[in-house]
């Protein structure tokens, strides 16, 4: 298939059930009939759904979530000054 | 007065940051209790800790009575084994403080207010300083959101690692702060740790975990953090006060651990109004 506006390519993709032609050159996008309506109904599922199990407070530390760069792991006098304030009032 | 006891052996003096004095001597630990323990109030949360509803989760004293030796306040206890960081309980731990917090009232009635609430304030109160940091943590402090009223319920008040202690078992120890509070209280010193970035989320995630898997009731399982946000605001700014006027006592400059909670207290004072 050609693209309708640079008569590029279509390179046909399929993305959680949705059919997309994209064409190599101008990056456009083309989509089939009621596509268009099938991302709208998913988009507006997304937003509805229930947020994940929250892993902390919104002021908690940037680096939760991924790898974690506290703890007991990262030098000496981190570590021991961290191991004190495990174990007092 | 350990021999008294049974105690036998060279006495050992554990180390301690307070006017609390701990000694021990072979199976026989006596604690001195801090000149602010009120004796009156000690009386009924060392009962507690002998009681038979709390036998399994906490120590029991080897006299269920508060004794005085020189004007201060003294209890009697077995001797445990304590805390090894590398392997701690972070699981037993928890799962005790949701026995804990499950231990009907009536059993151990009457008791006094626990004392986290009151260390905080008191925490932040001992800072001498007026410097940016101190003003930071005074801040955060005083702009905690009014708590949502909760039904109380029996809580330690003042847990950490150093409150565990192994017999045949672990059990909780430090009948100090004991009494009726909101026990979300004894989850937000960890809580805050991790949320400083400090206690890795996996830790943090076993302890949490453990908690509600033993019922816990001081947590929604839904949403552990709608009741867990502002205890640990509290205690965040509590530990960040703690570490100021522990740098100042040494003469030395905050280190990157302590920062951590600095920079946690400047995240809460930055949240938008009208949060959580």
């Amino acid at each position: 298939m050609q693209c309708p506006k640079c008569r590029g390519n279509m390179r046909t993709y399929e993305r959680n059930g949705v059919h997309i032609e994209q064409c190599d050159n101008c990056r456009g996008i083309f989509l089939d009939y009621g596509e268009l309506e099938t991302i709208t109904r998913m988009e507006s599922q997304y937003r509805s759904a229930p947020p994940p199990a929250p892993g902390g407070p919104a002021w908690g530390a940037p680096s939760h979530g991924g790898h974690h760069g506290g703890g007991y792991h990262h030098g000496h006098k981190r570590k021991d000054s961290f191991l004190g304030m495990l174990f007092s009032s | 007065m350990a021999a008294d006891y049974g105690g036998t052996g060279a006495p050992d003096v554990h180390p301690s940051r307070t006017d609390v004095v701990v000694v021990r001597r072979g199976e026989v630990v006596v604690k001195a209790h801090s000149v602010r323990d009120d004796p009156v109030l000690l009386a009924p949360r060392l009962r507690a800790a002998g009681a038979a509803a709390l036998s399994g989760i906490m120590l029991a004293p080897l006299d269920t009575e508060v004794l005085t030796v020189a004007g201060r306040a003294v209890t009697v206890w077995p001797a445990g084994q304590t805390v090894d960081p590398d392997t701690a309980p972070w699981e037993e731990g928890a799962r005790l403080l949701a026995r804990l917090h499950a231990v009907p009232l009536p059993v151990v009635s009457p008791m006094p207010a626990a004392g986290g609430p009151a260390r905080a304030a008191r925490a932040v109160r001992r800072m001498a300083g007026d410097g940016p940091v101190e003003q930071l943590i005074r801040m955060t402090f005083a702009g905690l959101p009014e708590p949502e009223p909760t039904p109380g319920l029996l809580t330690h008040g003042d847990w950490h690692l150093g409150q565990l202690v192994r017999r045949e078992r672990w059990l909780l120890i430090d009948i100090d702060d004991l009494g009726v509070g909101d026990p979300v209280w004894d989850l937000a010193r960890p809580a805050a740790w991790y949320a400083a970035g400090l206690l890795e989320a996996p830790t943090w995630d076993r302890f949490l975990g453990a908690y509600l898997a033993s019922g816990g009731p001081a947590l929604d399982p839904d949403d552990p953090w709608a009741r867990l946000d502002v205890p640990t605001r509290a205690l965040t700014a509590q530990l960040a006060a703690v570490a100021v006027v522990n740098a100042a006592r040494d003469g030395r400059e905050l280190d990157e651990v302590e920062h951590s909670l600095i920079e946690a207290c400047d995240r809460i004072v930055g949240l938008p109004q009208g949060l959580p």
